[in-house]
C-alpha cells in the first residue's frame, strides 16, 4: 500500500447501521457457503456507506433498488428479519418468499433484477410525484454497468425534457460482474449527464457526514423543480459479484480492503468501535437465529389465471 | 356514420373525462397531428399534462407508463406500429406483468398498451406485423383485440377494471370501417352476444356447419368467406369474435363447439406458434370435436411490401374460404 488510508470519523448511529449491513452481508455469504440459502445473492460489502448516508435524505421519497440492494433496504427499513426471511424463503419475508433477494417491494420502495429497467419506471414515478406537487422525488440506485443499457438514456432524456424530480445514484464500483468499468464504459458518466444537460455530482469520499452535506442541497434543487440529477459515487465492491465469482487478483482485492471504511474507522477509537461492532454482530446473530427457525414460506397463491 | 376510429377516439375522451388519474403517452399523439392514425385527436388540447407526446423511445415511455401505473394511475400507451412493441417488451413482460404478482401480493397495474397491427396497407415487413402470438401465455398480461362489434369504451372499462397490463391490438384496416347500426351487419348477417364474445350469424335456427373463431381484425374477411359458403355451397357459418384473445373465455362457447360440424380459428398472424394453435389446444382439452380444428393464418413469412406479394402472404377472405370449403363436414 503506497499511502496509508486516512482514518474516518463516523457518528455512532451511522456506524451501527454500517456495521449491521456489513454483518448481514457477511452472514449471507456464510449461509450460501453452508448451503443454507438457495438461489443467488449480491452483497454490497464495501458500499454500505452510500445507502446509510442517503437514507435520512430520502425519507419521504420513492426509492428504486437493484440486484445489489440489501444495503438499500436495511438502511431505509428497520426490518432485517423481513429481508433475511425473504432471502431464505422463510415465513415473514417482505414479499412472502416470492420475490427473493432481487425483488423487494414496500409502498414507496421497489427493486428489480433487470439492469436499466428501473430508470424509465422511476421517471414515471417522478412524473406522478411532480404532478402531485409535494416536493417528493424518485431515486434509483444503479451501477456503472447499468450504463450499458439503452433504457437508461431513454429515461434520462424524458426526465430532462420534462424536468422530472428523478435522481440516479450511481454506485460505480469499478466492475460490472467480472468486467472492469474501463472495458465496458466509453467516456464518463459525467459526460453522459452533460450530454442531456442533467446536473451531475461526483462523490469520492466515503465520509457519511460529508456525503450528506454535499448531496442534501442537490436534492433540494431537484425537489424545487430543477430537473433530474445524477450523483456518481466512486466506490469499492469488496466481495464477489454474487457468490465466490470474483476474478480480480489478490493484490487488487487487498488494495480495496485497505481502503475500506471498516479498518479506517476502527483506527480512530478501537474500543468504541469494537463495542458497537460486537453489538451489531450479536444483533445479526439473533436475527439469523430467529429467521432460521421459522417455517418455510407458505403456499404460493399463483397468478390470477393459474389459480382459476 | 360512426367509424371505428371515431369510436376509439370518443372512448379515450370519455375515459379521460371520467378518470382524473388517466395518462396517455406515445409518439406524435399531440394536436394538431393527433397520432399517426388520428386516434388521439383532441386529447392534448383537452387534457394537457396527462396526454403527452414522447420522443421515439418505446422502452422509455412504456417504462414511464409503468411508473405511473405503479403509483395508482390509469395509463394508456400508444405504440405507433405493433412491430415497435418489441422495443418495449422488457417493460411490458419483465416489469409490468411480473410486478402484478412477483412481490408476493397483487399490485394493481392499470396499463393499456395500444398498437395498430396487421398488413394489407403495403407498409412492408416492419410496419405490418400481428404480434399477438408472441405475447400469449405471459402471466398477468391480457391480450384484447379491437372489434367493430365491441364498443371501445366498454372494452377500455373492462381492461382498466382488470388492473393488469393489457395489450390492445387494433387492426389498422378497421379504423375507417363503419360500426354496425343495431344488430344488422349486412343483408345476410346479424350479430348477438355470447358472454363477452360477439357472434355473427345468418340464421340462428339452422344447424351450424362452420363455427369460426375470428378476432376483430378478421371479421370482415371471415364474413366474406361465410357469405360465399352460404351462397355457393349452402353451408351455414357462425363467427365468434372474442374481445379478449388471451386468456380466452371458452365456457360460453362449449355448446356451440360440440354442436358445430367443423370448428376453425382464423387470424392474421403468420404461421407457427399461433393464437389458433393455442385455442385449438384449449378446445381439444375441453370438448370432443367431430373433426380436428382447422387453423387459418397468414403464411410463414415476413410481410412483403408490394400489394400483389403481400396478398400471397396475408390471410384474406379467399384463404379462409379455401380452407373451409375443403375437408370434411359432419
Amino acid at each position: 500500500m503506497a499511502h496509508p488510508a486516512p482514518p474516518l470519523v463516523v457518528a455512532r448511529a451511522d456506524l451501527a447501521a454500517l456495521l449491521f449491513i456489513r454483518h448481514f452481508e457477511t452472514a449471507l455469504l456464510e449461509l450460501f457457503a453452508q448451503g443454507r440459502v438457495a438461489g443467488t445473492t449480491h452483497t454490497c460489502l464495501g458500499q454500505e456507506y452510500i445507502p446509510v448516508a442517503l437514507a435520512p435524505l430520502l425519507a419521504g421519497d420513492h426509492v428504486f433498488s437493484n440486484h445489489r440492494g440489501h444495503g438499500h433496504y436495511l438502511a431505509r427499513y428497520d426490518d432485517p428479519a423481513g429481508l433475511l426471511a425473504e432471502i431464505m424463503g422463510r415465513a415473514g419475508g417482505v414479499c412472502g418468499g416470492v420475490g427473493g433477494s432481487q425483488h423487494l417491494w414496500r409502498p414507496d420502495y421497489l427493486s428489480t433484477g433487470v439492469q436499466g429497467q428501473s430508470v424509465p419506471v422511476a421517471a414515471g414515478v417522478a412524473l406522478h410525484l411532480q404532478q402531485s406537487g409535494r416536493g417528493q422525488l424518485a431515486a434509483a440506485f444503479v451501477g456503472d454497468g447499468t450504463f450499458g443499457e439503452g433504457a437508461v438514456y431513454e429515461g434520462l432524456n424524458l426526465a430532462a425534457l420534462w424536468r422530472l424530480p428523478l435522481v440516479l445514484f450511481v454506485e460505480n464500483n469499478g466492475i460490472a460482474q467480472s468486467t472492469p468499468t474501463d472495458r465496458q464504459l466509453a467516456g464518463t458518466i459525467a459526460g453522459r449527464a452533460a450530454a442531456f444537460g442533467i446536473a451531475y455530482a461526483g462523490v469520492d469520499t466515503d465520509d457519511v457526514g460529508e456525503i450528506r452535506s454535499a448531496v442534501g442541497p442537490l436534492l433540494a434543487a431537484v425537489r424545487d423543480g430543477g430537473g433530474p440529477l445524477i450523483v456518481e459515487f466512486r466506490t469499492r465492491r469488496l466481495g464477489p459479484h454474487s457468490k465466490g465469482d470474483d476474478s480480480r487478483t489478490p493484490a487488487e482485492l487487498a488494495a480495496l480492503r485497505s481502503a475500506d471504511w471498516y479498518a479506517r474507522t476502527r483506527a480512530l477509537d478501537p474500543v468504541t468501535f469494537d463495542e458497537i461492532d460486537e453489538r451489531q454482530r450479536a444483533r445479526m446473530a439473533a436475527v439469523l437465529a430467529d429467521v432460521a427457525n421459522r417455517e418455510p414460506a407458505g403456499q404460493w397463491a399463483g397468478t390470477q389465471w393459474a389459480a382459476a | 356514420m360512426n367509424r371505428v376510429a371515431d369510436d376509439l377516439n370518443a372512448a379515450l375522451h370519455k375515459l379521460f373525462e371520467a378518470d382524473p388519474s388517466a395518462y396517455l403517452l406515445g409518439e406524435d399523439v399531440a394536436d394538431p397531428y393527433g397520432g399517426a392514425f388520428k386516434i388521439t385527436k383532441g386529447l392534448t388540447t383537452r387534457f394537457p399534462g396527462r396526454v403527452r407526446a414522447t420522443p421515439i423511445s418505446e422502452a422509455g415511455f412504456t417504462g414511464v407508463a409503468c411508473g405511473l401505473a405503479l403509483t395508482g394511475n390509469t395509463v394508456i400507451v400508444e405504440i405507433m406500429f405493433a412491430d415497435f412493441l418489441f422495443l418495449a417488451l422488457d417493460q411490458i413482460v419483465n416489469f409490468a406483468a411480473k410486478s402484478v404478482s412477483m412481490y408476493g401480493r397483487r399490485l394493481p397495474m392499470r396499463l393499456i398498451v395500444r398498437c395498430p397491427t396487421g398488413g394489407r396497407r403495403g407498409y412492408g415487413a416492419t410496419h405490418s406485423q400481428s404480434p399477438q402470438k408472441h405475447l400469449i401465455g405471459v402471466p398477468d398480461l391480457a391480450i384484447y383485440e379491437l372489434s367493430p362489434l365491441h364498443p371501445a369504451a366498454a372494452v377500455f372499462a373492462e381492461m382498466t377494471a382488470a388492473a393488469i397490463p393489457c395489450l390492445f391490438v387494433e387492426d389498422k384496416s378497421l379504423y375507417g370501417e363503419r360500426l354496425p347500426a343495431g344488430d344488422r351487419l349486412d343483408d345476410l348477417f346479424s350479430f348477438d352476444r355470447l358472454g363477452t364474445h360477439a357472434r355473427a350469424y345468418a340464421d340462428r335456427s339452422l344447424p351450424v356447419d362452420h363455427l369460426v373463431l375470428a378476432p376483430g381484425g378478421m371479421l370482415g374477411r371471415t364474413l366474406a368467406a361465410a357469405r360465399r359458403l352460404l351462397l355457393d355451397r349452402e353451408e351455414n357459418t357462425q363467427i365468434v369474435v372474442p374481445s379478449r384473445l388471451y386468456p380466452l373465455d371458452l365456457d360460453p362457447l362449449l355448446p356451440l363447439l360440440t354442436a358445430a360440424g367443423r370448428v376453425s380459428v382464423v387470424e392474421e398472424s403468420t404461421a407457427g406458434g399461433t393464437w389458433g394453435e393455442h385455442v385449438a389446444a384449449r378446445i381439444n382439452a375441453a370438448v370432443r370435436l367431430r373433426h380436428p380444428v382447422t387453423l387459418v393464418s397468414s403464411a410463414d413469412s415476413i410481410i412483403p411490401a408490394a400489394p400483389q406479394l403481400e396478398a400471397q402472404v396475408v390471410a384474406g377472405a379467399d384463404t379462409i374460404y379455401a380452407a373451409l370449403a375443403t375437408g370434411p363436414l359432419a
